[in-house]
């Protein structure tokens, strides 16, 4: 539990501020997208060199950067959209991905990496995850007065000749990076979630940048945090339970935010009070 | 010192929209763009601000460098949802001098407010930009011109669906900003503003039809004339593309 904890207030740090971007962007299918991109390297370094997590994160990122890449390259040279050849690619890659698994594991294999468990992360992992989490910290860091200007006002950068597709490459690299940490936790179907639900959750509540950060962290650790306490009380898969109190959050936040939710909009303040 | 344009030809994916256009802007000069929809304006901006390439032709920007140039597209190119204060926006004008990544001081804030004060938007500097009407948010990217103190500002039809109160402050800011010696070129669609206000005219429809003083560019004759040019477009296109193989065969 504690370990498992531990792991999922680092991957929380990280993926959540990601997150935000990438809601931002909108490019929120692009996490889930590239959650499921990483799975043939991930079933490659399986079959390789069995269940190591050092082998598997390596393999993961490979295949995640390589159909980032390649929808990148496909898009810029013919006329498909970078969303359509996302889609295309990310469907080959789960589809190789499983077909590798089933035909050198067993079914508790696949099942294993498809939905991870926070329970059997090990000390290796975690210096894994601690790893990746301040390294994207400090590339986010790095990158975020670019990152913010390319993404509300990328006519502006290019007229500052800002290096906008440096930027853009650093982006999606963390944003493979941390799926590979995140399934480690919970498994390559749910790995977006922890990036994404928090990041979409906070967009009703604040309207300036940092806030919604701190917000989008927040609910991602405590999410981890009541989603653990969950899994382990009833003995249920941490991942599902971590997205689904992560859901509860969104909803709550979809019905009763500040900006833009059901209540902001259907139910504003009264103009005239009494 | 001024800005020389020579035989520019410039569009996308090969097909040209602004036609061997030749001509120059005066110092500190506030000149019009006008002409009918697709007849160039925003492309020639384009090509000036380096977005779209030259198929023939230079530009001589008499010494004004890239990073001294301010272009302000239209409207709906920026994410006006985006979580971010009026403050931080005027700051980005600081961009040639701290890049990605030096930090914002007190000098530059002190710049940024001082900014927003002569655009009338003080009051709004804490303010998420999402919440600004269109009229406030044109206002604001005044306010980032400001900051960037450019030589030469591009702008595409900065008036469309603003009010004619905001414009016309506005529009003193351009004089200002000319009598400070900035060149000053702007797409414009209403040509009863552009009579009123600017002095130098261009009248563009995919090849230059007049250029100089307003009163002499916005003729019935000259704007029949590029009316009639911009229905026939795909003529003159053809006409053209003829032209630029022979030229390269010869």
């Amino acid at each position: 539990m504690k370990r498992a904890l531990i792991g999922a207030i680092l991957v929380s740090c990280s993926s959540a501020p990601l997150g935000v971007f990438l809601v931002l962007r909108r490019m929120s299918l692009l996490g889930d997208i590239m959650a499921h991109a990483i799975l043939p390297g991930v079933a490659a370094a399986f079959i390789l060199f069995g269940m190591s997590i050092p082998a598997m994160s390596i393999g993961g990122l490979a295949a995640g950067l390589t159909v980032a890449l390649l929808a990148g390259v496909v898009s810029r040279f013919t006329a498909l959209r970078e969303d359509a050849s996302f889609a295309a690619l990310y469907l080959i890659a789960v589809a190789s991905g499983v077909l590798m698994i089933s035909l050198h594991g067993t079914a508790q294999d696949l099942e294993d990496i498809l939905f991870g468990d926070a329970r059997l992360l090990d000390e290796q992992i975690l210096s894994v995850m601690a790893v990746i989490s301040a390294l994207t910290l400090l590339a986010l860091l790095l990158i975020y007065r670019t990152l913010v200007v390319e993404s509300f006002d990328p006519v502006f950068l290019r007229t500052v000749r800002g290096n906008g597709g440096v930027v853009h490459a650093v982006f999606i690299t963390l944003t493979v990076l941390n799926m590979v940490a995140n399934y480690q936790a919970m498994g390559t179907l749910m790995s977006a979630g922890l990036m994404l639900v928090p990041a979409i959750a906070s967009q009703f509540w604040t309207q300036h940048m940092r806030s919604m950060l701190a917000l989008a962290v927040a609910l991602a650790v405590s999410g981890s945090l009541l989603g653990l306490i969950m899994a382990f009380s009833w003995n249920l898969p941490s991942g599902p339970s971590i997205i689904l109190i992560l859901g509860g959050f969104y909803l709550f936040s979809l019905l009763f935010g500040r900006f833009g939710s059901v209540r902001a909009r259907y139910f504003p303040f009264r103009h005239f009070s009494r | 010192m001024s800005i020389t344009i020579n035989n520019v030809t410039a569009g996308y994916d090969r097909h040209p929209v602004v036609h061997h256009l030749s001509g120059s802007f005066a110092d500190a000069s506030l000149t019009a763009v006008s002409g009918p929809n697709g007849g160039g304006k925003s492309t020639l901006l384009k090509a000036l601000v380096g977005f779209v390439p030259l198929m023939t032709g230079r530009i001589d920007f008499g010494g004004v460098k890239p990073d001294e140039i301010a272009y302000l597209p239209q409207q709906f190119e920026i994410d006006r949802t985006f979580p971010i204060s009026v403050l931080d926006v005027v700051l980005l004008g600081n961009w040639s001098r701290t890049g990605a990544f030096a930090p914002m001081g007190k000098l530059h804030r002190k710049e940024a407010l001082d900014a927003l004060a002569e655009v009338d938007m003080a009051a709004f500097a804490s303010r998420p930009v999402v919440s600004l009407s269109t009229g406030q948010w044109q206002r604001v990217l005044f306010a980032r011109i400001i900051v960037q103190r450019a030589r030469l500002i591009l702008l595409d039809e900065p008036f469309a669906a603003i009010d004619g109160h905001t414009t016309l402050e506005l529009m003193q800011q351009l004089k200002q900003w000319c009598r400070n010696g900035v060149t000053i070129i702007c797409v414009m669609h209403d040509l009863n503003l552009v009579r009123a206000h600017f002095p130098q005219s261009l009248l563009l429809s995919r090849e230059l039809i007049a250029w100089g003083n307003t009163a002499d560019v916005l003729t019935q004759e000259n704007l029949d004339a590029a009316l009639e040019r911009s229905g026939s477009w795909q003529e003159s296109l053809e006409r053209c593309e003829i032209n630029g193989e022979e030229e390269r065969s010869a």
